[in-house]
This record gives structure tokens, sequence and C-alpha cells, in this order.
């Protein structure tokens, strides 16, 4: 399918060259908006309503913010997207595509094809605070932190029984540790204000690793 | 310090069954008992079975196996367990019955004798104190199956001797296993952090966030885990996951650690993983079909 791309820089999903990025052609039917000023580049964008879909970069805000909410009947070729991204390291091959309760299936099966055409795994999840890895990812996270300063056990052995006992490629700690700290409390404590839910509450460490950072 | 040669399994269910595989593999005289000699037939053709594809795979001779299947042998009579230096437990994971099982080997084993238990929720020390020996009682949790996992989560109770700890410790080693020491908390590590980020995947199923397949592709994708956590629950049962997370959430009250009620509707409507053919996904012989 062929498509369109704005870009407005800076864009965390798409910070380096990628194959989403050489496929776009000059004039197209879709339209993909990339970087840090996409939202006001969606606003201007010429007959917009006529567009097979308009793909837009989200950070953590939801797809209402730019498209409007109407009692749960919201939905229209405007999809958001983000590729998942822990903190400093490379983007994942992983985007996330949010959709509406009433987005048109056809638009949902476009995004799926110009993604996969990049090479791009993706999962559509709902308008939802976090989407799916955030939402998943970041309690698991506080809760390992907090159990390090609890002493269950080593931070070795924590990471060691995890990656040992379920195959996951990298024990908690050394992950965050890897991508920052520092990351994960901005992550977690914005969803901790969206969602009021104590097991998002950024842990000790990454406080912590949040006060030396901006010393 | 007393040196392990002879190694009891009490209970030979799939744990029971894998931990006596491990430890006759690893050299050790085993004695395996169970009250049921039902399942000390099931276990015993289980056992061959395993043996037999290591054979098949090249990882052990014709000979090795029959070395090990003769220090290998099974009872009914819980006193055959006389002779060992350590005993696992590994029976049904509840307090009335391990603390009965405990206090029977008490009686029929010597007083050197180190009592493990492999349980994956209970308290160590709360097992202990119906032991009769709590200061040599230790928690080595092995994961599923135990025949393949390296992994052996290991706690001392509060009244756990450090000689017994290291001795035990000493012990997982030469099993060729891969111990990690814990304290004796609800779920120890594994189960701690694995039934409530269950949970939560669960709830967001329950609440529209995504459907299964997509959060399975994304946590595989995005993070590099082997499996999903819906298809690993489907694998896993979600009847086996009620009684692990509700024994989790009563020892702790910890609100992940609380059983989604998607989980109790999907149970009575016959939905509980693979082994019924449905569960967050469809099953149709081998195959598996949608979210």
């Amino acid at each position: 399918m062929l498509y369109e791309l704005i870009d407005t820089g800076n864009s965390r999903s798409f910070p380096a060259a990628h194959a989403l990025l050489e496929k776009a052609e000059g004039h197209a039917d879709a339209v993909v908006i990339i970087g840090e000023n996409a939202a006001q580049a969606l606003q201007t964008l010429a007959v917009r309503e006529r567009k097979t879909v308009v793909l837009i970069e989200l950070g953590t805000e939801a797809l209402g913010v730019h498209t409007g909410e109407r009692r749960g009947k919201e939905g229209s070729n405007v999809l958001g997207f983000a590729r998942f991204r822990l903190g400093s390291a490379d983007p994942t091959n992983l985007v996330e595509v949010v959709r509406q309760p009433r987005t048109p299936d056809a638009a949902v099966a476009a995004a799926k094809e110009i993604f996969g055409a990049a090479g791009l795994q993706v999962s559509i999840c709902g308008d939802f605070d976090g989407r799916i890895l955030d939402r998943l990812v970041r309690p698991y996270f506080n809760a390992a932190l907090r159990r390090l300063d609890e002493g269950l056990g080593s931070a070795d052995d924590l990471d060691k029984t995890l990656e040992l006992g379920l195959g996951y490629p990298e024990g908690p700690i050394k992950l965050l540790e890897r991508t920052g700290l520092e990351h994960h409390y901005d992550l977690t404590k914005a969803l901790y204000d969206a969602l009021g839910d104590p097991a998002y509450a950024p842990a000790r460490r990454a406080r912590v690793a949040k006060q030396r950072e901006s010393k | 310090m007393s040196e392990i040669k002879t190694v009891g399994v009490a209970g030979s269910g799939t744990m029971g069954a894998g931990i006596a595989i491990v430890a006759a593999r690893a050299g050790f005289r085993t004695i395996v008992f169970d009250a049921r000699a039902d399942a000390l037939e099931r276990a015993r053709q289980q056992t061959e079975g395993f043996f037999a594809k290591s054979v098949e795979r090249g990882k052990l001779t014709v000979e090795q196996v029959t070395t090990i299947m003769g220090g290998l042998s099974g009872t009914t009579d819980i006193a055959a367990l006389a002779a060992c230096d350590i005993v696992v437990e590994a029976v049904f994971e509840d307090l009335k019955v391990k603390h009965a099982v405990c206090a029977q080997l008490n009686e029929v084993c010597p007083p050197h004798a180190i009592f493990a238990s492999n349980t994956s929720t209970l308290s160590i020390s709360e097992i202990a104190s119906g032991s009769g020996r709590d200061e040599r009682f230790v928690g080595m949790h092995f994961c599923l199956p135990a025949q393949l996992m390296k992994l052996v989560e290991m706690s001392p109770g509060l009244r756990t001797s450090g000689e017994t700890f290291e001795t035990a410790w000493d012990f997982c080693k030469a099993l060729g296993q891969i111990p990690v020491r814990t304290k004796d908390n609800p779920g120890f590590i594994l189960n701690y952090f694995l039934v409530p980020f269950n949970n939560d995947a669960i709830r967001m199923v329950e609440a529209g966030v995504a459907a299964p397949a997509d959060i399975d592709c994304a946590v595989k994708t995005a993070l590099g885990y082997p499996m999903g956590p819906l298809e690993l629950l489907d694998l896993v049962g979600l009847d086996t996951h009620l009684l692990v997370a509700e024994a989790l959430y009563a020892s702790t009250h910890e609100p992940r650690a609380a059983v989604p009620p998607l989980v109790k509707r999907m149970i009575a409507a016959g939905q509980l993983g693979r082994k019924s053919g449905q569960g967050f996904y469809s099953y149709r012989g081998n195959a598996m079909f949608g979210g």
C-alpha cells in the first residue's frame, strides 16, 4: 500500500533510517505522521477525511486527544501508533497501533499492511493509558525494584530466577539498568498519575535515579 | 557436615517424579515414596519414557540408563525412607497434608536427615514447624518440568540452621541444578512475579485493552519472552492458575495477586486452556487459532 510520510522531526519511534521511512511515496491515500509535532501536522492535513488511513505517532497521550471523543462512539480513519521502546534502548520491532471503538476495520487492516511491509510486528490495542506494554510491565518492574530493596533475593538472583525459570532474555534489574531507571520513573509516574493505582507508583530506586539525573 | 548419598522423594506426582529423575540421574540412590501404588506405577512409566527419549537424543547411553534405573526405586512404605540423608517432599500443596507427611517422615528418618520442601506457595517456616526438625528443614522449589529446568529456588525458614542450608545448597549443585537464594516469602521469586503479571494480562483482556493474541505478540516481540502470558496460562491451565493465585493472594493480600473474575467465568464455561481445547485461544488438534 502506498503511503505518504510527514516527518515533523525527533521521532521517538523512528530515530534512524528504517524501511518504513524509505518505502514512503510523495503523495498517497495513506499518511504516516511521525515526530514531535505530529499533532500540528494532523490538524493541518488537507482532505484528511478522504484518506484510507492516517497514522499518527503518539507519545504517552491518548489518541482521543487528537481526534476528540463521542460517548464511546468515536472512531475514524485516524489511528495512533508508537513503536515500543524502553528508555534509552533502540526501538523494538513492535508497533502498538491504537484504535477507537468505531474505527473502521479497513483502516486497521491498512495500518497492519503498512507496518507489516516495513518488517514490523503490529499489536492492535484500544485507547487505554499505557497501551499494552507499559500498562503490563511497569507494575512488574516496580515490584522487582521494591523486592530488591526488601532483600527477597540479590539483584543477580532475581534476574537469574526469571531468566532460567521463565526464559526471559534479561531479568528486570539488568534490563532497567541497561535502559535507564530514570526513564522507567517517567513512564510509571505518568501512569500512576493517570490511573491512581499504587502498582504504578515509582519504586524508590527509580525515584533516586530520577533525582540524581536532575542534580 | 553429613554427606548425602541417599535421596528420598515423598510424593510421585509430576513434580516428585521429575525430582526423582534429577536425583537418580546425578548418581544418588533415590527412593520414591507414595502411598498410592498406581501413582508410583505411573511415575515409573513416565520415568522410563523420559530416559528412553534421553537415549534417543544421544544424551545418555542404554548402559547409563540401566545404572540410573538400578539406583531408583519406588515404595508405598514410608519406613523405606529410613535410609535417606535428605528427603524432598512434593506432596499435595496443603499445609495439613505436608505436616502429616513430615511428621511421619520425622519418625522414620535418621536424626541427621534434612527435609526439603518443594512447595511453590506455602511458607517454609510454617511447613517446618510441623516437621519436628525445623532446624534441618529447607525450601527447595524446583521448576516444572524438574527434569529439564535447572533452576531451584532455595529458601531457609526462620529456624533453618546455616549448616543445613549449606548442605542443601551443595546437594542442589551436586544434582546438576542451579540454586538461587530467596527469602521465605509467598511465591518466592518466580511465582511472586509471574502470578501477578499473568493476572494483569488477564485484566487487560477483561477490560478490552487488547485481544490475547495482540498482548502475546507485543510481549514476545518487544521483550523477547518465549511465550506470551495468555499462551502460558492456556498451557498451565486456568484451574491451576486459580489455585496458585488464590494461595498467593491469601498470604499476601496484594491486589495484583487477586484472581480476576474472568478466570472463574472461563473455568465455569469449561475454558481451562489447552487441555480442554479452549482457553484464551481455541485449540483443534495441535493447531492454535485466533484470540
